[in-house]
């Protein structure tokens, strides 16, 4: 048995294909997939713009808390966008019908992040292009390193996406909720909009397993003190790897005991 | 075809029991055409070893949810070109039967040879060359019929995408519906764009679960003219689920009777009305549902 194909590509393209008809199709799809980044961006450009008046640390560091919530909802649009994608499938109870062609499931865990992709490229881009209008922060002065950011948040987001999405499969749309939660559990711990240092010692223990604090103390790094920490960007890729093996384990685990209890072909709404 | 399980040598293994039973509960006529009929059957007990010519060849089959027993050792071989009908009542094993050949339900023991290969061990290569449509599964309710069969299209790795669309869509009578979403459809027409995803890669090998039951008399006959067109033309092999019993007297040239998990009995449509003294296959059916009430010990009425 072999995971790729001189196919593998087609078959990533039509379920990228399935769900671009979908986005493209629906204007309040659409609307949807950049309305909260915008709005969030616009809350915390205000709350920045009144930190940066009142205190000389904001009005140093300025576009702290616009990168922050910015690069959380990377993480956030990533994680959800992968675990939606999953959920379509299951609300319009084609899984069946998907998992019963050519297409592999290792193929379809990478589809599911293209689409993830394209769901949180489409989402951010609007916000980041107005934060530059309203607010004069412009995400790409990070340079180089937002690419880094980016794909290691996404990634972990990914990892999170494919265990929700497994969770789904084995249990049903019962664990649906799973998909929302479990990323704002994780937000403490992250240090997004504060470093991680001030975290109680156990705490900061537990914040050092996750990728995205090394990327939001990074992001700080270069905001602040103009460096960039490639140390915090190696950290943070060695734990990814192990997260997205973690994540796409569970994914085929859960798959594997779902086929073994015959709810592919059932599961739906 | 061939068949072979534990359930029909169970049944012969005990005739007494059956004959003590069955007298206070069947009329004379009716179990003496039944019993023969198992007598019969014997002849047909053999393994499903795959054979060059055969479509599809289980052996020992059985898929276990703890203690229920959903599918209980079944072997058969299905030869390729024919047309074939997995007939039995809700809960017999025909849906799972058929999620265990698409690779959707892992079984719990057995042996599965498709078009000549291992399909534990070449699912995704020979499941190019199956599609199915069933009851269980829709396509995505907001994307066209349009945009729903050139998904398709493209995860079968069909060659002119749109030629194929065209082509199942005069077939099927779709060209009104193809730029309508799916969700938008009727339950009739649905079942139609359904079908015309389950014929997009040009299959030789295609597994319908109730393929015309949500249909008119007129398009369900309509669409059974279009399966065997296509079963001729194409030298497919079809394996379809089915309570229709006109449709598989018209369509199948072999039948599989399926009790509680069990394959009780299989043959030509005709063969069957034959050795059960009857004139319908669905006075057969129920000869066979009835036969597996009584032996669960439930009233049973007859006729």
């Amino acid at each position: 048995m072999t995971f790729i194909d001189s196919g593998t590509p087609r078959r990533i393209g039509a379920f990228l294909l399935r769900h671009w008809y979908l986005i493209a199709g629906s204007w309040p799809r659409f609307l949807d997939l950049c309305y909260w980044p915008i709005v969030q961006m616009i809350l915390w450009g205000f709350i920045q713009t009144f930190l940066m008046r009142q205190s000389t640390f904001f009005a140093q560091a300025g576009g702290i808390l616009l990168g922050a919530v910015m690069l959380w909802d990377v993480l956030f649009r990533g994680q959800i966008g992968l675990a939606i994608s999953f959920f379509e499938e299951v609300y319009s109870r084609n899984l069946g019908h998907l998992l019963a062609t050519p297409l592999r499931i290792g193929e379809y865990m990478a589809a599911l992040m293209c689409v993830s992709l394209m769901r949180t490229a489409v989402g951010l881009f609007p916000a980041t292009l107005l934060a530059i209008w309203f607010f004069g922060f412009s995400l790409y002065s990070l340079g180089v390193a937002l690419i880094a950011f980016f794909f290691s948040l996404i990634a972990f987001g990914w990892s999170i996406g494919l265990f929700v999405a497994g969770l789904v499969l084995r249990y049903g749309l019962g664990a649906e909720s799973f998909a929302w939660a479990v990323i704002f559990a994780l937000a403490p711990l992250c240090g997004v909009y504060y470093p991680t240092s001030i975290l109680p010692v156990w705490v900061q223990a537990l914040s050092a397993l996750l990728p995205a604090s090394y990327i939001f103390n990074g992001m700080r790094a270069v905001l602040i003190d103009h460096v960039v920490r490639i140390d915090y960007l190696l950290v943070a890729a060695g734990l990814n790897f192990v997260w997205l093996a973690a994540g796409a384990s569970a994914f085929l685990i859960f798959h594997a005991q779902a086929r073994d209890r015959g709810m592919l072909l059932q599961l739906g709404e | 075809m061939f068949l072979r399980n534990s359930g029909l040598g169970h049944a012969l293994a005990a005739p007494e029991s059956w004959h003590l039973n069955a007298v206070p509960r069947y009329s004379s006529a009716s179990l003496e055409c039944s019993m023969e009929a198992i007598a019969t059957s014997e002849t047909l007990a053999l393994r499903g070893v795959a054979r060059p010519d055969s479509a599809i060849a289980v052996d020992g089959l059985v898929k276990r949810y703890g203690d229920i027993v959903a599918v209980n050792d079944i072997s058969f071989t299905v030869a390729r070109g024919s047309f074939t009908a997995l007939l039995g009542g809700n809960g017999a094993g025909k849906t799972t039967t058929i999620a265990i050949l698409l690779g959707l339900i892992r079984p719990t023991a057995g042996r599965i040879t498709i078009l000549g290969e291992d399909f534990a061990q070449h699912a995704k290569t020979l499941l190019a060359r199956m599609n199915f449509q069933s009851p269980y599964a829709d396509l995505p309710r907001r994307l066209t019929v349009r945009q729903n069969l050139t998904i398709y299209a493209r995860l079968y790795a069909v060659r002119n995408v749109a030629e194929q669309i065209a082509s199942l869509a005069r077939e099927l009578d779709l060209g009104m519906l193809l730029d309508r979403p799916f969700g938008e459809l009727s339950a009739g027409q649905r079942t139609r764009a359904g079908l015309a995803k389950a014929f997009i890669n040009r299959p030789e090998l295609v597994l319908l679960d109730e393929p015309t039951a949500s249909l008119d008399p007129d398009t369900a006959d309509w669409v059974r003219g279009f399966l065997a067109r296509y079963a001729r033309d194409a030298k497919a092999t079809f394996f379809i689920a089915s309570h229709n019993m006109l449709e598989v007297e018209r369509l199948c040239d072999q039948v599989l009777m399926m009790r509680e998990g069990r394959i009780v009995d299989a043959g030509g449509p005709k063969e069957l009305l034959a050795r059960y003294g009857r004139t319908t296959l669905e006075d057969v059916f129920l000869d066979v549902a009835r036969h597996g009430a009584h032996e669960r010990g439930e009233a049973v009425i007859l006729p």
